[in-house]
């Protein structure tokens, strides 16, 4: 089992796996993005209630559910790197961290953008936008421990276990802001509909969501196969790899 | 014969693990006495986050109508900003100066449970920076003209509260370590973790002082409390180590 995962691990396998998936990936994630907002942009039906300002769902909740999912894959990512101390690991994490801060920012965005015109307000003190704010700043403070550091992999050790508390801190972060939420102003704004979701909606919505999260594993892929060119750019194999313009 | 040799034996491991408790208490209450003697004489250590904490909380009436039902309105959400804030300030000197001299990677050569040890400085801390900071509030709610009902609860909430924060921000400081300018770092790290405890805190005195039960809210601190006690100093081993390799 360890010698799998230590195979798995070495930077050369991954980069060189990686290397022949990455078109395949790319090529994929465009396409089904390209239909999915296409779809959901022009041709799907609008919102009885919302009208067309509804179509912003369709990047919306994609980001702002992936955000979460990756912050999750990059605390797994990091407990296995303190584990078992293997380094791709380490590097997914780091790259993880800041493709889910972009996403975070972009649910962030639109979100607000998403509020004005349905709410009437840029921004309100709802729990699920608290609790997405603070996923924000809790990527930050990851951010932030790697790039503080000198030594990459100290910092990706000390980044990793903020990560993990993170994780840990997740689920008591939403509990008590919901709590404190309900204390405070009765729940009139909900993100969901009450109606449920037609097909003709959720196959557009399905297809974006496929492709917001293949552009996000295509995305993580290229940024840890550049920490791989930085971190082992003095090993024989990258070297020679270079030399014989395999890469 | 066979009794007898069993009763020796029995006699023999448990005079061996007195032995080992009592060193092992031994220990501890000198990591104790040890780490209060040196905060007791680096004055500042210990006073400037309180100098902090009042400063920080003669800015709220300065800075709004500094009328009494005004200020009580905001009393326990100020205080508990300025309490968190001024026990942020405290983590740097936790284990800043024993990293510096050596003296914490001594305490992992020591045969006794790293984490214990670890335990016991964060307790000390906690002694010199959250407990005077729970007993400052007090007349700094008065000042803010905060009722009887919301004093007792903030003095309460405080009192399980501030352990929290020294335990959760002990990680902090631990990965901060060799970092050069680690406090703005050590905010935005422990910032987010410290939000439910400050949620139930000054929720809860805000339920106090409108006169709604806050019994459930404690229990949840004292639970965080109890988790933070059994976790963060394990955690906080592991980032130490982190930080002396």
């Amino acid at each position: 089992m360890i010698t799998i995962l230590k195979k798995l691990g070495s930077p050369k396998w991954f980069y060189h796996f990686s290397h022949k998936l990455t078109p395949w990936i790319a090529f994929f994630s465009i396409t089904v993005l390209f239909t999915g907002m296409i779809w959901g942009l022009l041709f799907a039906p609008e919102d009885y209630l919302q009208g067309q300002s509804f179509r912003i769902f369709y990047v919306h909740v994609p980001t702002a559910f992936l955000a979460q999912s990756i912050y999750i894959a990059m605390a797994i990512f990091s407990f296995i790197s303190l584990v078992w101390r293997i380094k791709l690991t380490e590097m997914l994490s780091k790259s993880c961290a800041t493709i889910g801060i972009s996403y975070t920012f972009i649910a962030l965005v639109t979100g607000s953008l998403w509020g004005a015109p349905t709410w009437g307000t840029w921004w309100i003190w709802d729990a699920r936008l608290t609790s997405m704010l603070l996923l924000f700043f809790l990527y930050l403070g990851v951010i932030a421990l790697h790039s503080n550091f000198e030594n990459r992999q100290t910092a990706a050790k000390a980044a990793g276990i903020l990560a993990i508390i993170g994780v840990v801190n997740i689920p008591i972060i939403k509990l008590s802001v919901n709590w404190w939420n309900t204390l405070h102003q009765p729940a009139t704004l909900k993100f969901t509909q009450a109606s449920s979701i037609t097909v003709d909606m959720l196959i557009p919505f399905l297809i974006c969501f496929t492709g917001f999260s293949l552009f996000a594993a295509w995305m993580i892929i290229l940024k840890t196969q550049n920490e791989i060119l930085i971190r082992e750019s003095k090993t024989k194999w990258l070297k020679e790899a270079i030399k014989n313009h395999a890469i | 014969m066979l009794m007898r040799q069993l009763t020796r034996w029995i006699y023999l491991k448990v005079n061996l693990l007195v032995f080992k408790l009592t060193e092992l208490f031994r220990v501890c209450f000198h990591v104790l006495k040890r780490d209060l003697i040196l905060s007791f004489t680096q004055k500042f250590d210990w006073l400037n986050p309180l100098f902090f904490l009042v400063l920080f909380t003669s800015l709220i009436p300065l800075s709004m109508d500094p009328s009494p039902e005004n200020l009580s309105k905001v009393a326990p959400s100020s205080i508990w900003t300025a309490a968190l804030l001024s026990s942020l300030l405290s983590l740097e000197t936790l284990f800043k100066r024993d990293f510096e001299d050596g003296t914490l990677e001594q305490l992992y050569l020591i045969p006794y449970p790293t984490s214990l040890l670890i335990f016991m400085k964060i307790f000390a801390h906690w002694l010199s920076s959250g407990l005077p900071i729970t007993l400052l509030s007090i007349p700094l709610a008065l000042m803010l003209f905060m009722p009887a009902d919301g004093i007792i609860t903030l003095f309460y909430t405080l009192l399980i509260g501030t352990p929290i924060l020294s335990l959760i921000g002990a990680i902090g400081a631990a990965l901060a370590l060799n970092l050069q300018r680690g406090g703005l770092l050590l905010a935005l790290l422990l910032l987010p973790l410290y939000i439910p405890v400050l949620i139930l805190g000054a929720g809860s005195v805000y339920a106090a002082v409108s006169g709604l039960a806050i019994s459930g809210q404690l229990a949840l601190l004292a639970a965080m409390l109890i988790g933070c006690l059994l976790t963060t100093p394990l955690m906080t081993m592991a980032s130490i180590r982190i930080s002396l390799t």
